[in-house]
């Protein structure tokens, strides 16, 4: 009997959120055979957080009058700080609104347009009757337009619940609680993966033809993250360590203005898109001192910097968790919150006790997203790998360059799904399997070894939670939303001695089954060499775009920085090795935002 | 400020070790302010035990991996504050689901398979044409539709259930509200006698004795008395008709 199962299919799916399940579904519609693995049921995938709403340039609300795809890709290339490849933004916005039909023809109960008037921010609105029952828009940061589709605060719910009930109607194979471990390569060709079954620990080999990440973000590197606990950045690491697959500007990390003290959980920009405002320690609201037109609806990398440049002149309120500023909804009235924010309105009472009808919610901007990568060419195609693909959060496609719009990403997953996983579907169908028994035997017994080694300790007796808290608050400290020269040099410092460490972890639980601290012991080093490419990219990094601000270097520096960083990690390297191409510029020079820094620095001076 | 000390007395078993019989072992952790079962089990796993099983993913109550028993309640661990139980809480996997180990139950291949039973997708004779407007919609129906969307199949509505602790197949309030909901949904071209097909059986609207306890354990306030009275009054005039 083989020590292990052996599992094969056309197309391997790695991830069964929103981008895995696109794909795949694409992928099965045009005739081929395709596995789907994911750690957890479907549904459980983080995409189902995704509260606020998926952006598309449909126009049918009054506010989103006479939006297209052409300001939907300059909202798109602005929100980027010009870090992204336009001709993948062009692709991008010309696809959303036919991705937001098709998900309604499948089954997302979006919100629709109400004909009639009502207030907003002070000002009366007035829907058309004529676009009665059309899907409705909210508005977003760093949107011209009301762009954003949703359905009430369960956006990513209802696509996921959506997306998953196609893939069980076509009878596509879902392994779930299945960990890939490793990608089955010979340096050139990708062809296939080796799992670990969650259920009984046991090893798995899949094959396929064609191979693809769809694995989602690395939120939880750093421990204060509004992300899953499984967004570890498994198939970025898992992709980084053939050796020859790059990721694209790991340093690029954003920050959401509004995670909720002292959970972290994400207060969603919905709840600013619907009118909410931000107050100071006074009570009084600060974002139009220094975002005049924008106020709270500016863009992310700078709403957050804008509360924390607040925070630091003494205006936060103190906490035992650390100066926070507060987010006032209770204009609103209760009516709307409990019905378009009912899931704030939740979060606000379960973990913090305090009801948003009556109170003000703590919230302090919090890691929420990576831009970074897996970096794809238009296609998806991994660079590096023949036959590997990547798209949704895991990959660097990259339409996000160094700041991703709310709801640009519930849309990237969706659009990417239909478009890379046609590009999928057409490779596999041209492409055969490669891969010999002597190939497969050599990864799975890689992965065996290294189980060994934890459970016997072979390798010293290090604690794998504890490397974990270090390498958390290495990043939290040193590679936040102000970065500087010092505090970087710091961190990579410390991340190269970590990385050294986690290759001596030994385990105490024995390790046997399904047993979770294996389980732990297996991602660490990984996470590790993602968390050195962020700092290391963020050091040589001297310029401030999007979410990367240097305060030692303030300023976008298009005439040496308008490039993407590649980091690679060489076979038995002991650091990530980086790399520069530059950004394609098909339509739209670099300039100003319209908001952000460059706009309104006179903002102090006013106070 | 003086915190309790609190004694959890947790469930262990793991099937893949059967000689091993079920026990349950008690940890004692001092509580901290703003401490919920997530941040608790973390605790104990990191410091106390390492092999100790259980399912967190979003922390946040909305993905629906953490439901257990709580002091005997079916409930989400993730929004379960220490602060509002005793001092000793007793932690047990949700029943009905297969047990994986410890607290971890796997409620993704029962919530699978009887979304292929009941066939929980749009059915539709439509195609889609990506060239035209979407076809319109009422907003209260779309809020109706999310109404019932918005269960996260977490399971405490199976687990606290009287028939589904006895009858295997049975479908439960979860699997009877998401047939609502695609009952709600004008895009679905199913008629009664379809809808009959999947949920007029002894395993679906008819096995349901009528007790509540589903109502009262949902986490997310899914309204399901009243999704199974609804369900039940459309299926018995179906029945009738046939
Ligand atoms: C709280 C929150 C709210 C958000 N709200 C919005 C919003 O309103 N609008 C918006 O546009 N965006 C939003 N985002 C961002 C958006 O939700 C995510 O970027 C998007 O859902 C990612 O989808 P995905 O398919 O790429 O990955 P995910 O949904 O994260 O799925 C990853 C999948 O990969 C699997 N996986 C991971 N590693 C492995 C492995 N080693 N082996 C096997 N399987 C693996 C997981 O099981 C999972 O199925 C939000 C994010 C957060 C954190
Ligand atoms: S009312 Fe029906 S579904 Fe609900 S707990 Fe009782 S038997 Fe179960
Ligand atoms: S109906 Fe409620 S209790 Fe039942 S699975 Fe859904 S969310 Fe959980
Ligand atoms: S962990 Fe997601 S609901 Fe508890």
């Amino acid at each position: 009997m083989s020590r292990y199962d052996h599992f094969t299919s056309d197309v391997l799916i790695v991830g069964a959120g929103l981008a895995g399940e696109r794909a795949a579904i694409e992928a099965a519609t045009q005739g081929l055979n395709v596995m789907i693995l994911s750690l957890v049921p479907p549904r459980r995938s983080h995409s189902s957080a995704a509260q606020g709403g998926m952006q598309a340039s449909l126009g049918n609300s009054t506010m989103g009058k006479g939006d297209n795809t052409d300001v939907h890709f300059a909202d798109t290339v602005k929100g980027s700080d010009w870090g992204c490849d336009q001709d993948v933004a062009r692709l991008f916005a010309e696809t959303a609104p036919i991705a937001v039909r098709q998900m309604s023809a499948w089954g997302v109960p979006w919100n629709r347009v109400v004909a009639g008037t009502r207030m907003y921010d002070g000002k009366e609105i007035h829907e058309a009757p004529e676009k009665e029952g059309l899907i409705a828009a909210r508005n977003f940061g760093g949107t011209a337009k009301w762009r954003t589709c949703y359905t009430a605060d369960g956006t990513g719910h209802t696509l996921l619940y959506t997306m998953d009930s196609v893939v069980i109607k076509l009878g596509i194979s879902v392994h779930d609680r299945t960990e890939v471990l490793s990608l089955i390569h010979d340096g050139t060709r990708c062809n296939g993966v080796v799992a670990r079954c969650l259920r009984t620990g046991k090893l798995r080999v899949y094959t396929a033809k064609s191979t693809v990440m769809a694995t989602g973000g690395y939120g939880r590197l750093y421990g204060a993250s509004t992300n899953a606990i499984i967004n570890e950045g498994n198939g970025m690491f898992v992709a980084l360590e053939t050796g020859v697959v790059p990721l694209g500007n790991m340093e690029a990390v954003q920050f959401h203005p509004t995670g909720i003290v002292p959970s972290w959980i994400l207060i969603t920009e919905g709840a600013r898109g619907d009118g909410g405002y931000l107050l100071d320690k006074d009570l009084r609201r600060f974002m139009p001192d220094y975002e005049p037109n924008k106020k709270e609806l500016a863009s992310r990398d700078v709403v957050s910097r804008r509360i924390m440049q607040h925070i630091r002149k003494g205006y936060g309120v103190e906490s035992a968790y650390g100066p926070h500023v507060w987010l006032d909804i209770r204009h609103l009235g209760e009516k709307h919150i409990n019905t378009n924010l009912r899931e704030i309105a939740n979060i606000s009472r379960n973990f913090t006790g305090i009801d948003p009808v009556h109170d003000l919610i703590p919230v302090r901007p919090t890691q929420h997203y990576s831009m970074g990568g897996i970096r794809t060419n238009i296609d998806g195609m991994a660079y590096g790998l023949e036959g590997l693909f990547a798209l949704g959060e895991a990959a660097c496609w990259d339409m996000h360059g160094f700041n991703r719009l709310g709801g640009n990403s519930l849309a990237e997953t969706v659009v990417a799904g239909m478009v890379v996983g046609d590009k999928i579907a057409k490779y596999t169908k041209e492409a055969s399997t490669h891969v010999s028994s002597a190939q497969i035997e050599e990864h799975v017994r890689f992965q065996e070894d290294r189980i060994q080694a934890l459970i016997h300790c072979r390798n010293g007796k290090e604690n794998v939670y504890e490397l974990r808290h270090q390498m958390e608050s290495i990043l939290s400290e040193n590679v936040g939303i102000f970065r500087s020269k010092e505090p970087l040099q710091n961190a990579v410092d410390q991340l190269h001695e970590l990385h050294q460490r986690s290759f001596h972890i030994g385990l105490r639980s024995g390790g046997q089954g399904a047993d979770p601290e294996l389980a732990s012991a297996l991602r660490i080093t990984g996470m590790m060499k993602l968390a050195y490419c962020i700092a290391g990219g963020a050091l040589a990094r001297t310029e401030s775009r999007g979410s990367h601000y240097r305060e030692d270097y303030p300023k976008r520096d298009d005439e040496h920085w308008l490039k993407r960083t590649l980091a690679y990690w060489p076979t038995g390297a002991d650091r990530p090795v980086l790399k520069y191409e530059p950004v394609k510029i098909t339509e739209l020079p670099p300039g100003d935002r319209g908001y952000g820094e460059a706009s309104a620095g006179a903002a102090s001076a006013k106070r | 400020m003086g915190h309790r000390q609190l004694t959890f007395h947790i469930f262990r078993y793991n099937p893949e070790i059967p000689k091993e019989k079920p026990a349950t072992v008690s940890y004692v952790l001092q509580e901290e302010t703003g401490m919920t079962l997530f941040i608790a089990l973390n605790k104990i796993r990191e410091e106390q035990d390492p092999t100790l099983k259980y399912d967190f993913v979003c922390r946040a109550g909305i993905c629906g991996s953490c439901g257990m028993l709580i002091n005997g309640k079916p409930t989400l661990a993730c929004r379960t504050l220490t602060k509002d139980l005793p001092a000793d809480i007793t932690l047990m996997p949700l029943p009905v689901f297969k047990l994986l180990g410890d607290l971890s139950v796997d409620t993704g291949t029962w919530f699978r398979d009887v979304s292929l039973r009941t066939e929980a997708w749009v059915h539709t004779e439509k195609s889609f044409d990506p060239h035209s407007q979407e076809e319109r919609m009422d907003n209260e129906t779309a809020l109706n539709i999310y109404e019932a969307e918005r269960c996260i199949e977490c399971g405490c509505c199976i687990g606290g259930c009287a028939t589904a602790n006895i009858k295997p197949n049975f479908i439960g309030a979860a699997g009877v509200n998401r047939v609502a909901r695609f009952m709600a949904d004008p895009r679905d071209e199913r008629n009664e006698q379809e809808y009959f097909d999947v949920v007029g059986s002894e395993d679906g609207i008819f096995g349901c004795i009528g007790l509540m306890a589903c109502d009262d354990n949902c986490p997310i306030g899914i309204p399901l008395q009243g999704q199974l009275a609804y369900v039940r009054r459309k299926m018995a005039v179906a029945g009738w008709k046939r």
